[in-house]
């Protein structure tokens, strides 16, 4: 019990002085889990419009196949990027492994199928008649579609939010292909799994607290668009 | 001239068919009321009209032009009309901004823009509300949204699905009067569906009834509302009376129709031995208490089966041998004091009846 004690006062004291590998631990898992936020939404908001948008055999079967995949184990995702990045790997030519590079790319998989299912549904909780009304008023097409896409906006942000939510908090993919390599490719998670291990509590309690902090501040500002919404 | 013509229109959805050969022909200008049940398939035509669905087959030609494939003659012609849904959904942003949208899909000018929404807030009296967020007004004022961002961009063609139903009558009231005043300013060529008879009326020179997926009549309302083609048709329009009888004699335009020991003089040109129905619409029966020579050729005496009261009006049924329903407001029915059991002479005109060919199987 004293040693938590102990550990939580030099945790504060780390984050309170802005210890400098704390803090860039912490900029290091935010700009890899944005980035690859970021690049999942550009991809998954326009893929999951289409998917609504379209009538096409096998719908029903794609939507459930995403929504499966909401739950990958991480470590899978890990070892999909591991094995295609590895040096006998396909795209082992480009020595990505063990890079930031690679860590975001996996991210990137891992969140895509949950923005891409959460964008699906959020479109899906649009009337219906939304579309047609545009329509009718001399909306193209692709003018309804956007339409569609501001009226649901703000469950769409809360897609995006979950999905970061997800990538900051992951280890094993991170640790997989990132490797933990100190001031490189140390993230939050991965510091925290191995600290302990090596048995400097602090720090791991330091990291958890900001990892907690972060997780806050996520779900304040969910909690906040969905106030929006009703 | 004429602006929009079907041609043999059909829609189907999973195998069942909704509309069947629907051949309409709409002049410029022109207001039609496409009347019929809830589920006779008006929404669905509307919406083949205004380009939003394909239809399973046939076509839609928009002065002269084929446009039912869709694509960009089928965009463009889109644009140069409005459709105001059955359930009005307003977009979730300002009033203005809903309005707004109308034009910007047409490509209307920015500072311009703001002028003509201003005006058309006015035109539909939603001026005050012009910031708020339109999710928050009223079920009438969100039909006055609907309709102002429908006639923003001046459309030829406005079409109406139900334009005011579930609303109170002052908003009824309000938006016949915008849709009244659009069409004469801007001699906007209106087709609209309704279930409501007497707002067809108000609103419309012509209509189009549809029953089940099929129009069965089209016309005038007069013509429509005393010479129905068919049964179904005299009963949607209000027709209460169908007095089964056979014709007995037949002169100049004169007949005489036999029910039972009594006879009917009507308006019609049958051949005597025709079975017919003498059709009269409940407000055209006249009740006395005593024999009065008046100009209306049929007079019968009767009982009173029932009275039912509702609103200003009271539906009286009666016993001539045949039955009769006569509709008399309340104030004369509590004047005579008409109650069940009370002799009265039920009285009609020979042009009120609309005498109809019956067939043996349906009566």
């Amino acid at each position: 019990m004293e040693e938590i004690w102990h550990g939580l006062v030099k945790a504060i004291q780390l984050i309170v002085t802005l210890d400098p590998e704390v803090m860039g631990i912490t900029g290091r898992s935010l700009a890899i889990s944005a980035s690859a936020c970021l690049i999942a939404s550009v991809v998954c908001l326009p893929l999951g419009g289409l998917i609504h948008f379209y009538r096409f055999p096998g719908k029903r079967v794609l939507t459930n196949l995403i929504q499966t995949f909401y739950s990958m184990p991480t470590v899978v995702v890990g070892l999909l990027v591991f094995l295609l990045f590895s040096r006998s790997g396909s795209l082992g030519g480009l020595g990505l492994l063990f890079t930031p590079t690679v860590m975001v790319i996996g991210q990137v998989i891992l969140v895509a199928p949950l923005m891409l299912g959460l964008t699906i549904s959020a479109l899906s909780g649009v009337d219906r008649v939304i579309p047609d009304t545009a329509r009718s008023l001399g909306a193209s097409n692709w003018q309804a579609v956007g339409v569609i896409i501001r009226e649901a906006r703000f469950a769409v942000i809360a897609a995006v939010i979950l999905g970061f939510g997800r990538a900051i908090s992951e280890v094993g993919l991170a640790l997989m292909v990132g490797g933990n390599i100190r001031g490189f490719t140390r993230v939050l998670t991965t510091a925290i799994s191995l600290e302990t291990g090596k048995g400097d509590i602090e720090l791991s309690i330091a990291l958890g607290i900001i990892l907690i902090i972060i997780a806050l501040i996520i779900n304040i500002a969910l909690n906040q668009i969905q106030q929006r919404r009703a | 001239m004429i602006l929009i013509e079907t041609v043999d229109l059909c829609q189907s959805f999973n195998g069942r068919t909704i509309l069947k050969n629907i051949n309409l022909k709409v002049e410029r200008g022109e207001a039609l009321a496409v009347i019929g049940p809830t589920g006779s398939g008006k929404t669905t035509l509307l919406r083949l009209i205004g380009l939003l669905d394909l239809p399973a087959s046939g076509r839609i030609y928009f002065t002269g032009t084929d446009v039912t494939a869709s694509g960009r003659a089928g965009l463009d012609t889109r644009r140069r009309m409005a459709f105001v849904l059955q359930k009005p959904v307003v977009f979730n942003t300002s009033v203005y901004d809903n309005i707004a949208y109308g034009l910007k899909w047409r490509g209307g000018k920015g500072g311009q823009r703001q002028q003509e929404v201003d005006h058309v807030l006015e035109t539909v009296d939603l001026a005050a509300c012009r910031n708020r967020n339109a999710r928050t007004l009223s079920g009438g004022e969100a039909q006055r949204v609907a309709i102002a961002r429908a006639i923003i961009s001046g459309p030829e063609v406005l079409l109406l699905d139900e334009p005011t139903a579930n609303l109170d009558p002052l908003s009824t009231a309000k938006i016949e009067e915008v849709i009244n005043n659009i069409r004469h300013q801007h001699q906007t060529t209106i087709i609209m569906a309704t279930h409501d008879m007497s707002q067809g009326q108000r609103l419309a020179d012509r209509v189009g009834v549809l029953l089940n997926g099929e129009i069965v009549q089209t016309g005038g309302w007069h013509e429509v509302f005393q010479a129905p083609d068919n049964r179904d048709v005299a009963e949607f329009v209000g027709m209460e009376n169908f007095i089964a009888g056979a014709i007995a004699s037949s002169q100049d335009g004169m007949v005489a129709v036999k029910v039972g020991d009594r006879v009917i003089e009507a308006i019609s040109h049958y051949p005597a031995g025709a079975t017919v129905s003498a059709c009269l619409r409940p407000e055209d029966v006249t009740l006395f208490l005593s024999p009065v020579s008046s100009s209306a050729r049929n007079s019968f005496v009767g009982e009173i089966t029932r009275v039912v009261s509702s609103g200003p009006l009271s539906r009286i049924e009666i016993d001539c041998r045949f039955p009769l329903v006569a509709l008399v407001t309340r104030r004369s029915a509590e004047e005579l004091n008409l109650e069940k059991g009370k002799k009265v002479y039920a009285t009609f005109k020979a042009t009120a009846v609309h005498v109809m060919k019956r067939e043996e199987a349906s009566s």
